[in-house]
């Protein structure tokens, strides 16, 4: 890959953008508040967002908008947990932060990391009024947090026009880093194109090919998009489309949508539910005895999922997910964050919970690379693609789209007789590169906008 | 995804469905029609009867222990409540009625999501309708037609005491001239208490026989409460055998659309509504000048 040319950590662009700063800005740099600790940087630009109030300070502040009520909460209290422990070992300078992120100290450029934590109950108005919230009041130099696509796209927008840097939490519609990219705004995790790439060649492998598929799917823009890569990617394997059951998001029978699967003729059920939506649909499937006349399959694997519907009913579903825990089998960095993890809350983390640490790591990188927050500083040492090791291996995100290179990985769910500990609800099946899943970064119609 | 199979499989479903919501419903309706307040805590009430019903549960691994203990705890605090709160508000307007009423739907959520946390909570069936049945044309989990009878026997109950007991007769005379009750020595405050605590019971015990069907979460109510209002509109406000008819009506509504397109099953339910609003405006079995 051409990203090494572009990937070069230490040195390169921003020291030299820092020089030319420095001897045109002398200026700017009386208007200046006191408090800054460093004074070289980007002077002569205008106040931008919440820059330069916002790092003014002794410490900066991050806004978490995450849904802590309603049919995402389980995953949002998850990625809460994941911010938590990131910005605690942030601002110690732990090991295992500087494994991911290797020039920091403690904090982020020598300042303290606070944050505020607020409900987004995963609308996306309600998203917006706490971004807003934060960046008003709070002067937040970064915003995070979603599990749902609608709320992440209403949130790529709201940081976009506010110009703060937005870190994506759980989104998995194409749309996300595609038709609704924007400027301010990174994604960490994978998404429906990537996860139906990955998935449905293992799929045609262990399943045959041919297959009838009955969909169950939300109804917004993470539904309908992975339901359109996984029908796509399914035609080359002779998989045809059955009936596709769309759901409001928060539907608690599922009875209705279950008896058309039952009549539907289908082999296989592909689950695109997520959350809650994802447990009762199952659970009820089971109960409607349609799990044993059809093979269950989850393109996009919901945290405790198997936790909450067991091990009985898991067993030998196909899955694509972000982490796995024993991961940590190959890799010392999630055995290192695996450890400190269970350390403080008792369990091994899900992928929600290793999404947030990653996005704080990682945002962490960049701003000790751009070695200033002024935003566009920072997003052009995003847009370096430098190379970062992670808890799934070596990632970069691409300049293009903002959306991370990472691999996905397909699991499959143990019989509960060959779970060695009462977490070891899946075998890692294939951990399939990121590079080859992606589409071009056009091909979703992504427009990135301005700097300012 | 039209054929017979799922027609007659849907059509069922919808039953199930409807049965459910024609308890839920009947509960709202007793209390409008004899107290004359529209109960928008209903919704938070079917919640906290899950709820107390899954505690119960827990302690004692009994699913009739639980019913009990979700129906009469919430029957409990539907008492004070009308005692404390809902008893100054009879002589005020509408509006300060549905206020004081969403206002303590809210409490009551937030009382629960303090205590539990918004994840959800659940219950197996009990053992005895664990499990699916074969009914030829399809197979269908035991509990959900354990159900029908469930609901079929409480309604039942509700009737007898409304219509064919001393306290019914009361009740009804009590809606039709308050005062004259009154002076014939009969405690009509105490009768109206009582009544809202049936009414409330009614939520309660749906909100925990609900539970082995779909877990539990604070704000279950939320949904609950405008499908039951769709009901009651359709049926006719203050009628108990309107809520029954409406329930059913808006479980097969629910059902039959969602064989052809699903995501059109809430559309057509106000759909239905609407138009029963413009062609009855009482509802189907509503009587004139009630609502």
């Amino acid at each position: 890959m051409a990203i090494g040319k572009f990937g070069a950590r230490d040195a390169g662009p921003v020291s030299r953008r820092t020089l030319l700063r420095a001897g045109a800005g002398l200026a700017g740099g009386a208007l200046l508040p006191s408090g800054l600790i460093l004074p070289a940087l980007a002077e002569d630009q205008p106040a931008l967002g919440t820059w330069p109030d916002g790092s003014s300070g002794s410490s900066v502040f991050v806004g978490i908008s995450v849904p802590r009520t309603g049919t995402y909460a389980a995953a949002g209290e998850d990625l809460i947990k994941g911010y938590e422990l990131a910005i605690e070992h942030l601002n110690a300078g732990s090991e295992i932060m500087t494994k991911i992120s290797p020039n920091i100290k403690k904090g982020v450029l020598g300042k303290e990391v606070k944050y505020g934590i607020a409900d987004s109950e995963a609308k996306p108005n309600t998203a917006v009024q706490n971004l807003t919230k934060f960046i008003s009041d709070n002067k937040a130099v970064m915003v995070t947090g979603s599990v749902s696509s609608a709320e992440a796209v209403a949130d790529n927008k709201t940081a976009d026009r506010e110009k703060v840097i937005y870190l994506v939490g759980i989104s998995g519609s194409n749309d996300t880093t595609g038709k609704d990219c924007v400027r301010y705004s990174f994604r960490e995790c994978f998404y429906g194109q990537t996860a139906a790439k990955a998935i449905m060649p293992v799929l045609i492998k262990n399943l045959g090919k041919n297959k009838k598929v009955a969909y169950l799917t939300p109804d917004y823009t993470y539904g309908h998009t992975v339901q359109k890569s996984m029908e796509e990617f399914g035609n080359e394997g002779g998989w045809t489309k059955a009936t596709d059951q769309v759901s409001p998001l928060g539907t608690t029978d599922f009875s209705s949508y279950l008896l058309n699967v039952a009549n539907s003729g289908a082999d296989v059920v592909v689950n695109i539910n997520f959350g809650r939506d994802a447990v009762l649909s199952i659970k009820q499937a089971k109960q409607f005895g349609i799990l044993d006349k059809m093979t269950l399959v989850v393109p996009y694997n919901t945290p405790f999922l198997a936790k909450e519907v067991g091990a009985d009913t898991m067993q030998g579903v196909f899955a694509a997910t972000d982490y796995w825990w024993t991961l940590e089998d190959t890799n010392p960095i999630a055995k290192m964050f695996n450890d400190a993890f269970r350390a403080k809350y008792q369990y091994s983390p899900e992928w929600s919970a290793n999404l947030a640490y990653a996005q704080i790591a990682m945002w962490a990188d960049a701003l000790e690379r751009a070695k200033s927050f002024y935003p566009p500083d920072v997003i052009k040492a995003y847009e370096a693609g430098a190379k970062v090791q992670s808890t799934v291996g070596e990632v970069f995100f691409r300049g293009a789209d903002h959306q991370l290179v990472r691999p996905v990985v397909i699991e499959r769910g143990k019989k509960p007789a060959d779970m060695k500990t009462p977490e070891d609800f899946y075998d890692i099946v294939e951990v399939v590169p990121g590079e080859g899943l992606m589409q071009s970064p056009t091909e979703f119609g992504c427009k990135l906008g301005s700097y300012t | 995804m039209l054929s017979l199979p799922n027609f007659a499989a849907q059509a069922f479903n919808g039953l199930v469905l409807g049965a459910l919501l024609a308890l839920i419903a009947s509960g709202l309706t007793i209390i409008y029609g004899t107290l004359g307040v529209l109960n928008l805590a209903h919704g938070a009430m079917f919640m906290v009867g899950g709820y107390a019903g899954v505690v119960a549960y827990q302690y004692t691994g009994s699913y009739l222990v639980a019913v009990a203990a979700g129906s009469l705890f919430v029957m409990a605090l539907g008492l004070l409540m009308e005692r404390v709160v809902i008893r100054h508000f009879y002589d005020r307007p509408p509006e300060d009625q549905i206020l004081v009423t969403f206002g303590l739907g809210i409490v009551y959520v937030e009382l629960v999501r303090l205590t539990f946390g918004s994840l959800s909570q659940s219950m197996p069936p009990p053992s005895w309708a664990a499990g699916i049945t074969s009914l030829g044309f399809m197979i269908y989990p035991t509990y959900r037609l354990a159900v029908v009878g469930i609901v079929a026997v409480a309604l039942l109950a509700l009737y007898l005491v409304l219509y064919r007991s001393r306290l019914g007769m009361i009740v009804r005379a009590g809606i039709e001239d308050a005062v004259m009750v009154d002076s014939l020595g009969i405690d009509v405050y105490r009768v109206f208490m009582i009544v809202f605590g049936i009414g409330a019971m009614a939520a309660g015990f749906a909100g925990i026989v609900n539970v082995p069907i779909a877990p539990i979460t604070p704000d279950v109510g939320e949904s609950i409460l405008v499908e039951t209002f769709v009901v009651v509109v359709i049926g006719g406000v203050g009628s108990f055998p309107g809520a029954v008819l409406g329930g059913l009506i808006a479980g097969e509504i629910l059902s039959l659309t969602s064989m052809v397109d699903p995501a059109y099953s809430q559309v057509m339910l106000f759909l239905v509504m609407t138009f029963v609003l413009v062609v009855r405006p009482r509802g189907l079995l509503g009587e004139q000048g009630r609502a």
